[in-house]
């Protein structure tokens, strides 16, 4: 546990030594604020809640998280840091859950950092305050969701380009499996449950209804068995690297 | 009592290239094994397969009888490894590097500053310790990367080329502080400089193609050249075909070379049969002899001659 906590606070504060931290928090924001209210039309609808900001937040993240995750694996292996690292007494499940864990620390700060339009429809109205929580929730373990898919597509390469283009197209295909895109590449030959299954992958459905205020059990479960399934394809793909 | 290393049988094999070819040996503590071979002979793959980092094909590492490949937590504790190349986070300074490892092998309180500052002071790096590594002279990651190794007092430490990259200050404090701890630690070096093993190590082995081709100590590998004991006589360049007669008669002398340089003097070079010493008589026979002999050495033996010999026998 302390050495997951170790490597989770070295990888925050390298976040934090480049200027990566910055421009994402920054970019992060000032684009919550632009969808939310150009596209979102967060006053004219004059509905007191965050529903036009939590709308866009999954496009956000589609390609600001796999900024975040890119460099976790790529950029150790390209540095050569991954054998200091994993020679010292640290186990792969500890370094890719630190990790991971940093990278959702971070996310987290850029979320929070949303607060002043939190303020602003108190302000103006009486928002439903356990609504924007659980949407804030919910917003949170998409992240986490979108992280470990990235994490798991960084341990891949040592280039953090491919890590980003693949990670962000792995997770539009999650965030894409209810819709007919997706779906229609599985009608027609696959049977029914496959179908199904593929459309009960779908982050955005999960996501929305957390968002409504709907907090299912099923709906956490479905985004922490995500997480819990790519750290551990994390894990098994860094072992294995290793012996190549 | 058990080694403090103990390597049997390790192979590596990617694909169907064969990087280690069943390599065995052990170290005991006290002892400085020098890991020699040319580029690409196994070297760096064999020590990362003792750190943990590779995984061998088959064949097992001990350390202080904790076998790395279903223990390797145990064994990492004990070890200290500078991996090749010393590569670090270029964006952390040494403080905060040291502090990391120090976190990660749960080293903390008071502790800490102690064997980050001892480790500094060591190696010599209190200076730059807030400095962002990615701005230090390739000797100073070098000297980082040794002090990251050394921070918790391992019993058994690894050093991937220790002294590359270094200027002969460095590499001189580098040794002296590798014989420093030689006494209390199982210590392996790999390196190419024939000198380095003659300084720090009390035992080297030679490797070429994944496999172990001389283990001994650094004299005994000496002896094995063909200049072990041979004479070395300087003479003006006119008496050397003279001389070279007188000495080629002597009874253990297998031949001798001249070699003129370009001042007008002339050096003899008599390599002794099967090693022996040959000294007294050839100094006998030139005493009795009214050669003008400017210089008379005896050569221990040429270790890159060795090396040469034996890292590109077919």
């Amino acid at each position: 546990m302390s050495t997951t906590l170790a490597i989770c606070r070295r990888e925050v504060r390298a976040y934090f030594t480049t200027p990566l931290a910055y421009v994402f928090i920054v970019v992060f924001v000032a684009l919550n604020g632009a969808t939310a209210f150009y596209f979102g039309n967060l006053f004219d609808r004059g509905q007191a809640d965050l529903q036009p900001l939590f709308g866009f937040q999954p496009w956000l993240y589609l390609i600001l998280v796999p900024a975040v995750a890119m460099r976790l694996w790529a950029e150790e292996r390209k540095a050569g840091t991954l054998e200091m690292l994993m020679t010292l007494p640290v186990s792969t499940t500890e370094a890719v859950f630190g990790k991971f864990l940093a990278a959702w620390i971070f996310t987290g700060i850029a979320l929070a950092l949303t607060f002043p339009m939190w303020i602003t429809v108190n302000y103006l109205g009486n928002p439903d305050n356990g609504v924007i929580l659980a949407s804030y929730l919910g917003s949170l373990l998409m992240a986490g969701a979108y992280l470990s898919i990235g994490g798991f597509v960084s341990a891949l390469t040592r280039n953090q380009v491919i890590a980003f283009v693949i990670g962000a197209a792995v997770i539009f295909l999650f965030m894409m499996s209810g819709l007919e895109l997706v779906l229609s590449v599985f009608q027609g030959w696959a049977p029914g449950f496959v179908v199904g299954l593929v459309q009960s992958l779908s982050f955005l459905t999960h996501y929305d209804s957390i968002v409504q205020g709907v907090i299912d059990l099923r709906d956490l479960i479905f985004f922490l068995a995500i997480m819990t399934l790519f750290l551990f394809a994390n894990v098994v793909v860094v072992d294995l690297k290793r012996g190549s | 009592m058990t080694q403090m290393l103990e390597i049997e049988g390790l192979i590596k094999r990617f694909g169907s290239l064969t990087a280690v070819d069943g390599i065995s040996f052990s170290v005991d503590r006290g002892e400085v094994l020098g890991f020699l071979g040319p580029n690409g002979a196994g070297k760096t793959t064999a020590m990362r397969m003792v750190t943990g980092f590779l995984p061998p094909t088959s064949g097992r590492v001990l350390v202080e009888g904790f076998d790395v490949a279903t223990d390797p937590i145990a064994v990492k504790k004990r070890i200290g490894y500078l991996p090749e190349g010393a590569p670090l986070y270029e964006d952390m300074t040494p403080l905060e590097l040291l502090g990391f490892v120090a976190d990660v092998r749960g080293i903390s309180g008071a502790a800490k500053g102690r064997a980050i500052g001892q480790a500094a002071e060591r190696i010599n790096i209190r200076h730059v310790l807030r400095q962002s590594i990615g701005t230090l002279s390739k000797g100073f990651k070098r000297r980082v990367g040794i002090a990251q190794a050394i921070l918790h007092d391992p019993d058994v430490l690894i050093l991937d080329e220790p002294t590359d990259g270094l200027d002969p200050n460095q590499k001189h404090e580098v040794r002296r502080l590798i014989n420093e701890m030689a006494p209390n630690k199982a210590i392996v070096i790999s390196t190419h400089l024939l000198e380095e093993v003659e300084m720090v190590c009390s035992r080297a082995i030679v490797i070429a193609r994944g496999r172990i081709v001389a283990d001994g100590t650094p004299l005994e590998l000496e002896a094995r050249s063909r200049h072990h004991n041979a004479v070395v006589v300087r003479l003006p360049g006119d008496q050397a075909d003279a001389c070279r007669g007188q000495i080629s008669a002597i009874e253990g002398v297998a031949s001798v070379e001249v070699v003129s340089d370009g001042s007008g003097a002339a050096q003899l070079i008599a390599f002794s049969q099967s090693g022996g010493v040959i000294i007294d008589r050839v100094s006998a026979q030139l005493r009795g002899s009214d050669f003008r002999i400017d210089e008379l050495r005896v050569e221990r033996g040429r270790l890159d001659d060795v090396f040469r010999e034996l890292t590109t026998a077919a």
